[in-house]
């Protein structure tokens, strides 16, 4: 299939491999550990597991799962207070699919659904849009959820909606950003990561430019990598390149897809819609201060936290869970106490065990841990 | 030629079909009877008779199997809720070996349902029912009231006989055994989520509905010592496998590179972070051949007009794991596990 296979090609994969392995090998030994490498976005975790991908870098580096996965970080507090507005009456709520399964406190919005309240399925907010102008008589909300990625889309539907002046559209707006959230992890004490590879959607809109403190300040390189296995590999050969050379920069490898300067409309429409929140509670994380956010006042009456009256619950994540661990690389995900057994992706309790972007949850499903095991 | 005389008038599907009276009678004898047209049903009796010297010219055990059709839409690209009907138990027939011989006929309709609609699907029962050689002999229907159904339910049960040493089953996979699909996989799944028209793409796909009955018979005629055949409806490829595996106590490796996938729906799982190997098949088996007999079975399923695309996949490891491992194309190997729930699009 043409711009797939050409990204997929076994023997660049195999020379980009030897490659890697040739200078992982000239990086003087300066611990007893491997090189720590996180995957900052969750669709680079997806695609990792999806084509095995770990077991063909050398022993010598480890593959950290980041933060990057918006379904898995969602607090359960927020599933409680979609359900909440879900059960009012004569509410229509709309959700990204793989928002469907994540578990609240008290039931997930798929069981919401079950249990009678009207909760469907969109591709995009635009087709939120639509439900909206279709039932007039319904109040359509729309779950606003994810980085810089999906905040464009959400923030031009939300204008379209304004410029119509259609009423019965409201964003229930729980979008996160990923630079803070990168900061508390490189600020936090247990941190041992040696080297990132960027967010390719993410940057796709923000640009390189808000990584150079990374490179700065923290002095950890950082290649920002697009998603298909060979995109994923170069990346990581840039990023041991680096360390070999004991540089430490922010560079592109999507660069047929990132800009330097990021997406300029889209970040205006972000803009205009969106300020950042004080502090948002992240599932496994904790509250990162300046990593959601809300709504301008000029919006309010799209706001749906405003409408139904969301007093943000806090819901404490369950005491034995230890993503935040391995979120920082501190702990593998079988290294959990729950991992496998309280927690799987049937009854997930933490954060990483929700959608198939999470870490432990990859590894359960992809058998990760006995890989080597099973034949 | 049927013995029917009455006509069905109504352009909707009321209570009364469902009430026992004249109305029902009237779109039995008309749309069931009048478009089943055989000789069994036309007996119009509570059940339907055969000899059993008939069935035991054919082997000495029967095959009985049921399932329930709700699709939505009713209609869908290359087939309707009512071939799939049809196909879809004489496909479970079929992969045990058995020759499929009767089926019945469960009808749940909706109140306020389009009797256009409902004859269209019941012709496609039975040119679905001739072209696979099975009777449709029995059935049955209810009406229930508007927003108690969601237009047509169906449900088939269907009996086959197992010819004289054939012994398939799942628990019979055996170490060195080929894994063969007999064609492109995921075209069901993929057509049934885009004729939703949620996703609004442009594209051509069509299911892959067809009976596998005379296909089996053609792989068995070659290899009559088969060890394992599943049709890969609910759950996909993925799930026969993982089912082969455990119950075989054995893994089972496949290459990617081998499955053969249409780019139509490669695209569709590439836009949605969908696995094709998930998708819903309606005319597609998956069988564990011995390894001596793979090619030439290989070489008679792709003489067959149900098989030509067909591939050997994998094979049959001697593991206590019980896993299904998928070797990507450039070397990486994943496991591929039973799916959680219903396989959801990934949000970016």
């Amino acid at each position: 299939m043409k711009y797939v296979d050409e990204f997929r090609d076994p023997d660049m994969a195999k020379r980009v491999l030897e490659r890697i392995h040739a200078v992982v090998e000239e990086i003087p030994v300066t611990r007893d550990r491997p090189l720590q490498i996180m995957e900052v976005c969750g669709g680079h975790t997806h695609s990792i597991f999806r084509y095995g991908l770990e077991e063909l870098l050398p022993d010598k580096i480890e593959m950290v799962h980041g933060p990057g996965c918006p379904v898995c970080v969602l607090p359960m507090g927020r599933v409680d207070d979609c359900v909440a507005i879900a059960e009012q009456p004569d509410v229509i709520f709309t959700t990204f699919g793989d928002a469907m399964r994540v578990p609240g406190s008290r039931k997930s919005l798929q069981q919401a659904n079950s249990d009678g309240c009207d909760v469907r399925m969109v591709y995009s907010p635009m087709d939120a849009l639509d439900i909206a102008r279709k039932n007039p008589h319904k109040n359509v909300v729309f779950f606003g959820l994810g980085f810089e990625t999906t905040m464009p889309s959400t923030a031009l539907t939300l204008l379209q909606a304004d410029r119509e002046g259609i009423t019965n559209f409201s964003l229930f707006c729980n979008h996160i950003t990923i630079i803070p959230t990168i900061k508390a992890i490189l600020d936090s004490p247990d941190m041992v990561i040696d080297g990132f590879l960027g967010p390719g959607h993410v940057s796709m809109v923000i640009g390189s430019a808000p990584y150079e403190f990374i490179a700065g300040h923290y002095k950890r390189p950082l290649v920002i990598a697009g998603f298909e296995p060979l995109d994923i590999l170069q990346s990581m050969l840039m990023v041991v390149e680096q360390i070999k050379a004991g540089r430490a920069q922010v560079e592109n490898q999507y660069k047929r897809i990132v800009p330097e300067q990021g997406n300029s409309n889209a970040l205006k429409a972000v803009g205009e819609v969106f300020e950042l929140r004080e502090f948002f509670e992240w599932r496994g994380l904790g509250s990162i201060d300046h990593s959601g956010v809300r709504i301008r006042e000029k919006y309010a009456r799209f706001d749906a936290e405003r409408i139904f009256a969301v007093e943000p619950a806090h819901v404490a994540d369950p005491k034995a869970c230890q993503c935040g661990e391995v979120l920082k690389g501190v702990l593998k995900p079988w290294e959990c106490k729950l991992f496998g057994e309280q927690c799987n992706p049937e009854t997930p309790i933490g954060a990483l065990m929700v959608s198939t972007e999470g870490a432990c949850s990859a590894y359960y499903s992809y058998g990760k841990i006995d890989i080597r095991q099973a034949v | 030629m049927t013995k029917t005389t009455r006509t069905l008038r109504a352009t909707t599907i009321t209570m009364a079909h469902g009430a026992g009276g004249k109305a029902m009678r009237d779109l039995i004898e008309d749309v069931f009877v009048g478009t089943f047209a055989n000789k069994d049903l036309e007996q119009l009796e509570d059940q339907a008779r055969f000899e059993l010297a008939d069935l035991m010219q054919s082997g000495a055990k029967l095959a009985f199997t049921t399932d329930s059709y709700v699709v939505d839409p009713v209609e869908f690209p290359g087939g309707d809720i009512g071939s799939l009907a049809v196909n879809g138990t004489v496909n479970d027939i079929a992969v045990s070996g058995a020759i499929p011989k009767y089926l019945s006929c469960g009808m749940i309709l909706e109140e306020g349902l389009d009797v256009a609609l409902l004859r269209r699907v019941v012709s496609s029962m039975k040119a679905a029912a001739d072209k696979a050689g099975v009777t449709i002999v029995t059935g049955d229907t209810k009406v229930v009231p508007k927003g108690k159904g969601d237009k047509i339910f169906i449900n088939t049960s269907g009996i086959g006989v197992i010819p004289e040493g054939v012994d398939i089953s799942a628990a019979n996979c055996r170490p060195g055994d080929k894994i063969i699909v007999n064609g492109l996989i995921g075209d069901h799944g993929a057509a049934i989520l885009n004729a939703r028209g949620d996703l609004a793409l442009d594209v051509e796909l069509k299911t892959d509905c067809q009976a596998l009955n005379d296909l089996m018979q053609t792989m068995l005629a070659v290899c009559p010592d088969i060890h394992a055949v599943r049709d890969a409806s609910r759950g996909g490829v993925a799930t026969v496998l993982c089912e082969f595996a455990e119950s075989s106590n054995v893994s089972i490796r496949l290459q990617e590179e081998h499955i053969p996938v249409r780019d139509t729906v490669r695209g569709v799982c590439e836009i949605l972070g969908l696995d094709a190997l998930y998708f819903a098949n309606e005319g597609k088996l998956v069988a564990s051949v011995p390894a001596e007999s793979a090619e030439a079975v290989l070489k008679a399923m792709r003489a067959h007009p149900a098989g030509q695309d067909s591939a050997i996949i994998g094979e049959v490891i001697e593991s206590k794991y019980n896993r299904v491992l998928v070797k990507t194309h450039f070397g990486g190997e994943r496991i591929l596990d039973m799916l959680v729930g219903e396989q959801l699009p990934r949000i970016c």
